[in-house]
């Protein structure tokens, strides 16, 4: 018993962790609350910077499942016990887990649009949410999506939800921008004639490749980019978007009809995080998302021994550095069990 | 009057050391808010005033922080102190305080 | 020989008080305008004075507000008043019949177990008239005795009281204080004394303290007596003198605002003789502070009415003092006394506007569109689209011919510049948006926002129809004009500031709820609910403590758990969907939501 791992959350970082785990020789217990492994990345169809398809990230991760890992789907924790350094989880579906580390991987949620009743989304028909984009081009459906929009216009907002005090997310999501930029450029992909504007703040383009793709997007696709906050959106007769914010760089406010809006939501911290977090102790930071033991060196352990973290639980964070997140947690883990027998 | 630049009689650069930056420390005093400005211009967008004539609120903050006060009391006169703008600040400046703070500044400083 | 030496510091502190009070009495009716004056002097004639008499009682001497709060509370401040108010009557009554003349000096009464004291019967026997007085002065003083020492406990355990925290004194009030508490002791002992002295039969109180005292005193107590009597009247006479300068000048001011009250003098714009009248009658109870959102989600403590009205009347008012009040009315609401705190608050921040300070030139002639119906949704509704959708959808199913004002742009209505003290300068929008109501020939003006719709019905002067649109709502489905189909959803309701105390309108919206929804009843509801804490009159307080006010009013609503919160105002929404974890929606949006598919 002491050579196990529970791990809550089968998203990437709980795979990736479990798969490391098990070819480490740990017997690991996998809990999900939904019916399929995958978490988010089940609902993005090409990742940047290159654009790939996820499903190839997915089936990397779904090739680590083997016999030694035991699956949990369906299901949420009911209860956790921590008694000298065992840890005894009960689920809602009635089964007892036992073992000696337990890995918090439940990932995060993606900020309710509605809740920025201004711009629309829940209200008017044509104001969608990034994860509503990528749900139509994942299921292919975009050619009926955008047949006849008028105008032939995107508006694609960045900051939703995040960077914003009225939201409660005073955060950067990071990932967002480059989310937008990936996203107007599939746009142009598909439709060329179809003019695409980004409203932005800054454009946090993070990590490699990243700005090269900003250069792409101007260069290659004509996206054009207005520094400007969203400040309200309304619904034209034709159900068509006409949006007002301040072009800052030019100093003058500015309005625009747009046929579609589509807002880059960020990320928030999930209900289930904060409630394993209250369950067991865990040190939440200011903007709710979970405290690692130590900002530099300890990111993946916590101030309570044989509890870990893996994944977006800490923050905003893209599949690459989850993944490899993840297996940083994994080795953690195992080192932790090796010195505990 | 949108200008572009075409100025042949007057140098028109921002020369931050040759500027008086007494009012800016006088408003600041008063509305400390104003630090949080990350200059995303929703505050404009949103403007009551602003769309009706030329009043560009986050324009105006921006240069009082610079200690440009050209035309700072005409300017303004405009707003209608409606709120709309404290409404949608991401980082929570109080506005509409900061206009009050701007007029008892240019009030005190006898401007 | 019905004078002493003694009686003096009583009689000096008497005549200047007294003389003081006419004066600014005087002061006061001249100050009145013409109308203002007629109906003061016609309301000692009218049925207001006996109205006016009969609030006098029932609250400044029996306190009965103060009951209704916390008993102990009541009891305390009506043992005071009401005490020494028996005591002056019943007093000059016995003097009357001791003296055997209709006429005595001022101070007799007060003094008069000093100058009457020969034998008189046993205490017990009091079903004479010398003896019922006997009996009844001692226990009116015990009565007072007895509150104040509540008074005392109170200083230590407010709690008690219902007072969690008591208003900070300022020097002349704890001078004027001590002087209070020491009267009725003094009188007690310097009673007691003589009675012990002169060995009569005098109260059950004072006959038997008396003579305990003079038991442990057997030398001289006739010049200890002395000592006390001449202690009563410095006590008196320095109460007297410091009276004006302190709390207790409410006793007498509040008298005097209850006749402008029932006589219909009420504060209009500007600060006059009313503002000194309201501030002065001030008793500093301090229920405002507890009341104060402010204090009890925030933990300030410094900015409520009491201390407020303090800064008015030591000529010491700030700016950013006055600017840091919701001005929600919650304070108004409990003040015993009736003061209008609102209006205190709001002409003090006119004080600070001197210059005119407003350009409004760039504003538009107003669009000669007509149409039966003006529907103003309000500024911030172009935050809160829900709502003037929802409005749309249901004025287009009732075939009105409305008119949408502010769909494209706003023109603000005005009242958050008359909020912040700018009334001048609200001037030039009010005649903007009023020359573009009327243009359009409607009979009725219809409003989303509660602070539009108070501006509207209060400043505006129009002779229309003025409606919140709960009302208008309520009226277009009573007249059949929309139809609904049954919709089950818990609900609680918040009363915005604005339109609650603001413009008396309660049962209009709840009505309207309860026939497209199941409302549940909250804590805090009507004129005691709770400020959302977006309120546009705070100009002075940071983002963190607006939070809290917020999430303090939030959970009262949420205690029910019910599945929406509903309210009536565009600024409340925004304000709550900020932090609320249930959805937040206009009742307009209950309604469209209630409106069956087919009928769009």
């Amino acid at each position: 018993m002491n050579k196990s791992a529970i791990i809550i959350g089968g998203g990437t970082a709980g795979m990736e962790t479990a798969s490391q785990l098990a070819r480490l020789g740990v017997e690991v217990d996998l809990v999900e609350k939904q019916s399929c492994l995958g978490g988010h990345l089940n609902n993005w169809d090409r990742l940047f910077p290159n654009r790939r398809n996820s499903k190839e990230v997915y089936e990397y991760l779904e090739h680590g499942m083997n016999d030694a890992i035991s699956l949990h789907l369906n299901t949420e924790i009911n209860s956790i016990r921590h008694e000298s350094g065992r840890f005894t989880v009960e689920l809602k579906n009635g089964k007892e887990l036992n073992s000696g580390a337990l890995v918090i991987a439940t990932g995060y949620d993606v900020f309710d649009a509605g809740r920025k009743e201004e711009y629309g989304h829940g209200i008017y028909d044509n104001v969608i949410t990034s994860v509503e984009l990528e749900e139509i081009f994942r299921n292919k459906k975009q050619n009926t999506f955008f047949q006849g929009m008028t105008p032939n216009r995107v508006g694609i907002v960045h900051c939703v939800g995040s960077r914003d005090e009225k939201a409660g997310n005073l955060y950067c999501s990071k990932l967002c921008c480059v989310t937008g930029v990936k996203q107007a450029i599939e746009i142009k992909e598909m439709k060329p004639d179809a003019e695409v504007f980004c409203f932005y703040m800054d454009l946090r383009m993070s990590d490699r490749y990243f700005e090269e793709m900003y250069f792409e997007a101007q260069e290659k696709w004509g996206i054009q980019f207005i520094r400007g906050r969203l400040s309200e959106a309304s619904e034209n007769q034709d159900h068509s978007l006409l949006i007002k914010l301040e072009d800052t760089l030019t100093g003058l406010p500015l309005k625009m009809n747009v046929g579609l809006l589509i807002l880059l939501v960020g990320f928030v911290p999930s209900p289930q995080t904060r409630r394993l977090a209250a369950m067991l102790g865990l040190k939440e930071g200011d903007d709710k998302f979970l405290c690692p033991a130590d900002e530099h060196t300890f990111t993946n352990s916590t101030a309570i021994t044989g509890v870990f973290l893996a994944g977006t639980v800490k923050g905003p964070a893209g599949i690459a550095t989850t993944i490899a997140d993840a297996r940083a947690t994994a080795l953690q883990v195992a080192t932790y069990l090796k010195q505990q027998i | 009057m949108k200008s572009f630049g075409y100025t042949i009689s007057k140098d028109r650069q921002i020369d931050f050391d040759a500027n008086n930056r007494e009012l800016t420390r006088l408003i600041d005093a008063i509305e400390p808010s104003i630090r949080l400005c990350l200059g995303c211009g929703s505050c404009t967008g949103t403007c009551s005033a602003g769309h009706f004539t030329e009043f560009n609120i986050r324009r105006i903050h921006t240069l009082v922080q610079r200690g440009e006060f050209d035309h700072l009391k005409k300017e303004i006169m405009k707003c209608m102190l409606c709120g709309k703008c404290q409404l949608v600040c991401p980082r929570g400046v109080n506005l509409r305080n900061l206009i009050l703070s701007i007029h008892t500044a240019l009030e005190t400083s006898g401007i | 020989m019905t004078f002493n030496l003694f009686v003096l510091p009583f009689v000096l502190g008497l005549i200047f008080l007294l003389f003081l009070l006419i004066k600014k009495v005087r002061d006061w009716i001249c100050e009145m305008d013409p109308t203002n004056k007629e109906k003061f002097r016609t309301g000692f004639h009218s049925q207001q004075f006996f109205l006016a008499i009969k609030e006098i009682f029932f609250e400044s001497l029996l306190h009965r507000k103060m009951f209704r709060k916390n008993p102990l509370l009541g009891f305390m401040h009506m043992s005071f008043a009401f005490g020494w108010f028996l005591l002056i009557v019943f007093g000059n009554l016995e003097s009357r019949i001791y003296s055997g003349l209709w006429i005595n000096p001022p101070y007799f009464p007060i003094f008069l177990k000093f100058f009457i004291h020969d034998k008189r019967v046993l205490p017990f026997e009091i079903f004479t008239v010398p003896g019922f007085f006997r009996f009844f002065m001692d226990l009116l003083l015990l009565f007072i005795l007895g509150g104040m020492v509540l008074a005392i406990i109170k200083r230590s355990r407010s709690k008690w009281f219902g007072i969690k925290k008591t208003t900070q004194l300022q020097f002349t009030d704890k001078v004027a204080l001590i002087c209070l508490w020491l009267i009725f002791p003094l009188r007690l002992l310097a009673e007691s004394f003589t009675a012990g002295a002169y060995g009569y039969g005098v109260g059950f109180v004072t006959q038997h303290l008396g003579n305990v005292l003079a038991f442990i005193w057997p030398l001289s107590d006739k010049g200890v007596a002395y000592a006390f009597w001449w202690m009563y009247s410095l006590s008196l006479g320095i109460f007297f003198v410091t009276m004006p300068y302190s709390r207790y000048m409410h006793i007498p001011v509040e008298v005097m605002l209850i006749f402008c009250r029932n006589f219909g003098i009420h504060p209009r714009k500007g600060a006059d003789y009313l503002t000194e009248i309201e501030v002065l009658s001030c008793p500093r109870c301090g229920v405002c502070i507890d009341i104060c959102q402010m204090n009890s989600a925030a933990g300030i403590q410094d900015i409520q009415s009491v201390y407020f009205l303090q800064s008015i009347r030591n000529q010491q008012v700030m700016e950013s003092f006055a600017m840091r009040c919701l001005v929600c009315g919650r304070c108004q609401n409990v003040c015993p006394v009736g003061i209008h705190l609102d209006f205190q608050r709001i002409v003090q921040r006119e004080s600070f506007q001197k210059k005119q300070l407003q350009d409004y030139s760039y504003l538009p002639a107003s669009l000669p569109r007509r149409a039966e119906v003006v529907y103003f949704a309000g500024c911030m509704s172009h935050l809160t689209p829900a709502i003037p959708r929802a409005m749309k959808k249901i004025l287009a199913t009732a075939g009105v011919d409305y008119l949408f004002m502010d769909e494209d742009s706003s023109v603000c209505c005005g009242r958050p510049q008359m909020l912040a003290g700018k009334s001048k300068q609200a001037e030039e929008l009010i005649e903007q948006n009023k020359r573009m109501i009327m243009n359009s020939g409607a009979t009725t003006l219809v409003t989303s926002c509660p602070i539009c719709f108070r501006v509207f019905r209060e400043e505006y002067e129009l002779e229309i129809r003025i409606l919140h649109h709960t009302q208008y709502l309520l009226e277009l489905i009573k007249k059949g004009k929309i139809p609904l189909q049954a919709y089950h959803r818990k609900t609680t309701y918040h009363d915005p500031c604005e339109l609650g105390r603001g413009s008396e309108i309660f049962t209009e919206p709840r009505e309207l709820l309860r026939k497209i929804s199941d409302p549940v009843g909250t804590e805090n509801e009507f004129r005691q609910s709770l400020c959302c804490g977006g309120s546009l009159a705070l100009l002075n307080a940071s983002t963190e403590e607006k939070n809290k006010i917020t999430k303090e009013a939030l959970a009262t609503y949420l205690e029910a758990e019910p599945d929406i919160l509903v309210t009536a105002c565009p600024l409340c929404k925004k304000t709550f969907a900020k932090h609320s974890p249930v959805r937040v929606m206009d009742i307009a949006e209950l309604v469209m939501e209630a409106i069956p598919e087919k009928s769009w």
